[in-house]
């Protein structure tokens, strides 16, 4: 198998424009991991599974992960005019991290038994712009697992035959996977409760009045 | 029967008659849990079939990420509760990747010797529900629990929990083999071919069984492939793709096995598949409970409590016995895996359920359900 910088390579060349990217990764696994952009994933994919070098017929892994604004603060030296005199002052320094949703995918090969090739895109942040390419109609295996994404994290895929919510109900608003969802706290349910369970259930009576 | 387009509106049933939509499940001991599927139906014959998800649902992936890693241990047992020694180990595995483990050679022997004890069960149950799908009720199911029950033994006097074991740990496995227990696993192994060709000689040229399952729901291999089937479902429909060989993770490079392969990929194939993989399994036990050292049972460098790996990801995956069951971890250097994700064989093998079934009856897709493999416990998460 190519290595990662070979296989980009060849991928910008196969889908003139494509913006890939070699997102390393720290662990011992030594699973680095391309970053591709939404426009051109479906060309990228179908290059993928069909180029006979490669042929990565399978999507073993399809999942989504979560990455809210993140604030890194850090110490930067900066050079100052003080009385006069230029110095070299530390500053602390916030960098914003804009946030965003990513779905991973893992890819193998069962013709030439390689793997794992791992794929990511990412939306443009997490609330209004979550759209990304759906590949189902590359690889089948994504349809239910692209659901679950859509139904876990709310990234919208386009060009998904059937997406509607796989685990949750069809009625339930909100994207259970995210960091910041808040769990309901009237699911459980106590013929007598007490402590927490108490609190949290007296929210829900009407005021000043016990259950009904 | 090659499988036709599905589409959601059919305006017109080839017969002319009107169509009979059908909720099977939840509650339906064909099911093997609480599973529905929207059904509709021509007669008898189905042309449109929509599984529906999530019954048992409780956020697996959730509650893993607000536990420590070995915290997720015990909840592993619960994706699929007939095979939780295989759960333990893809996710054990998938940790010491990303920590950077590697268990010692005794513990590699015990996840071999439990695996395929775990796949023995998992396949002779599975071939006793496909016969009570298919109306033989109870006796080949009964025939199939009592030598589980055998195995279930092992793994209690081991482990302590005859289903639930929570027994690998991230560079090891928790506790040492109890004496004589080799004994006892050489003898239910010296005995269970006899089951086999008992099991085999009262069912497998059953006039009723090839009747039921031959031509019954084809899988080609094509579409096997592209939609991420895997495990004895795959290797039915003629994929020479075992992960056990392809990746030869652990010390599967030691033993002496084949895979088999099926020729059509109907139901037929999909349970005789399972019956000589079970011979295998037998083959691979035989050899590892021979040959398995004496030593320690952990990496010495492994920390269970408070792990914090180093930030980063990784994928671990196994040949576990419904198909490959994955893990994938993130780290971002805490207590807890800041992202946790299963990939449920059992899942993923329904993407195809209504291609096989369209064309076929009713009593069919309850063939065709049960010969899929699925534990509701994995499917829903």
């Amino acid at each position: 198998m190519d290595t990662l910088d070979q296989l980009k390579t060849r991928i910008e060349a196969a889908a003139p424009g494509a913006q890939v990217e070699i997102i390393p990764n720290g662990s011992p696994a030594n699973q680095p991991s391309l970053l591709v952009d939404g426009g051109h994933a479906r060309a990228i994919a179908q290059f993928l599974r069909d180029e006979p070098a490669l042929a990565f017929d399978y999507a073993s892994n399809v999942t989504g992960v979560d990455w809210p604004e993140k604030v890194t603060r850090e110490k930067v030296k900066v050079k100052k005019v003080v009385d006069g005199v230029e110095k070299g002052v530390e500053e602390l320094c916030e960098k914003k991290t804009p946030a965003y949703l990513e779905a991973v995918y893992h890819l193998y090969s069962m013709a030439n038994k390689q793997g794992p090739l791992i794929v990511r895109m990412r939306t443009e942040n997490r609330t209004d712009r979550v759209s990304l390419p759906s590949l189902t109609p590359v690889w089948r295996s994504c349809e239910f697992q692209e659901r679950e994404i859509f139904d876990l994290y709310g990234i919208v895929f386009e060009g998904h035959p059937d997406l509607r919510r796989i685990l949750m109900w069809p009625e339930f608003t909100d994207y259970p996977m995210r960091k910041d969802y808040v769990e309901a706290d009237d699911y459980e349910y106590e013929p007598t409760p007490h402590d927490d369970v108490l609190a949290k259930a007296k929210r829900h009576y009407p005021a000043g009045g016990t259950p009904a | 029967m090659m499988a036709t387009p599905s589409s959601t509106d059919l305006a017109e049933p080839p017969s002319g008659n009107p169509l009979l939509e059908v909720s099977l499940g939840p509650q339906h001991p064909s099911t093997h849990g609480v599973f529905r599927m929207d059904v509709s139906l021509d007669g008898e014959t189905v042309v449109r079939l929509k599984p529906v998800f999530g019954y048992l649902h409780r956020n697996h992936e959730k509650i893993a990420e607000k536990c420590t890693y070995l915290g997720s241990i015990p909840y592993t047992d619960r994706l699929d509760y007939i095979c939780s020694l295989t759960n333990n180990w893809a996710y054990a595995m998938t940790v010491e990747k990303l920590a950077g483990l590697v268990p010692p050679e005794r513990a590699e022997y015990l996840r071999v010797i439990l695996s395929e004890l775990t796949r023995l069960i998992n396949h002779s149950a599975l071939a006793g529900f496909l016969l009570q799908d298919m109306g033989a009720l109870g006796t080949p199911l009964m025939y199939a629990f009592r030598e589980r029950e055998k195995i279930l033994d092992l793994f209690e006097s081991l482990t302590g929990a005859r289903m639930m074991c929570n027994y690998m740990r991230f560079g090891g496995c928790r506790c040492d083999l109890p004496p004589g227990w080799i004994e006892q696993a050489r003898s239910v192994v010296a005995k269970f071919p006899s089951f086999l060709e008992e099991f085999e000689a009262l069912l497998t040229g059953n006039e009723i069984l090839l009747a039921r399952t031959e031509g019954v729901g084809v899988l080609p291999a094509k579409l096997a492939v592209n939609a991420g089937v895997t495990g004895p479902m795959l290797r039915a429909s003629g994929v020479n793709y075992d992960i056990r060989k392809v990746d030869q993770y652990g010390i599967y490079g030691r033993f002496k096995f084949r895979v088999p392969l099926g020729e059509r990929g109907d139901v037929f194939d999909r349970y005789m598949i399972r019956i000589l993989e079970m011979h295998e399994s037998l083959k691979i036990l035989d050899q590892a409970l021979r040959e398995i050292p004496a030593g320690p049972i952990m990496d010495p460098k492994a920390k269970l409590r408070n792990l914090r790996p180093k930030p980063g990801e990784a994928y671990g995956r196994i040949e576990g016995p419904k198909g490959e069951l994955g893990f994938y971890v993130i780290s971002d250097g805490g207590p807890n895996p800041y992202r946790y994700r299963v990939r449920p064989p059992s899942l993923i093998n329904l993407t195809i359920l209504e291609d096989m079934c369209l064309g076929q009856t009713v009593a069919d897709v309850v063939v065709i359900l049960g010969s899929i493999d699925i534990v509701l416990g994995e499917v829903d998460r």
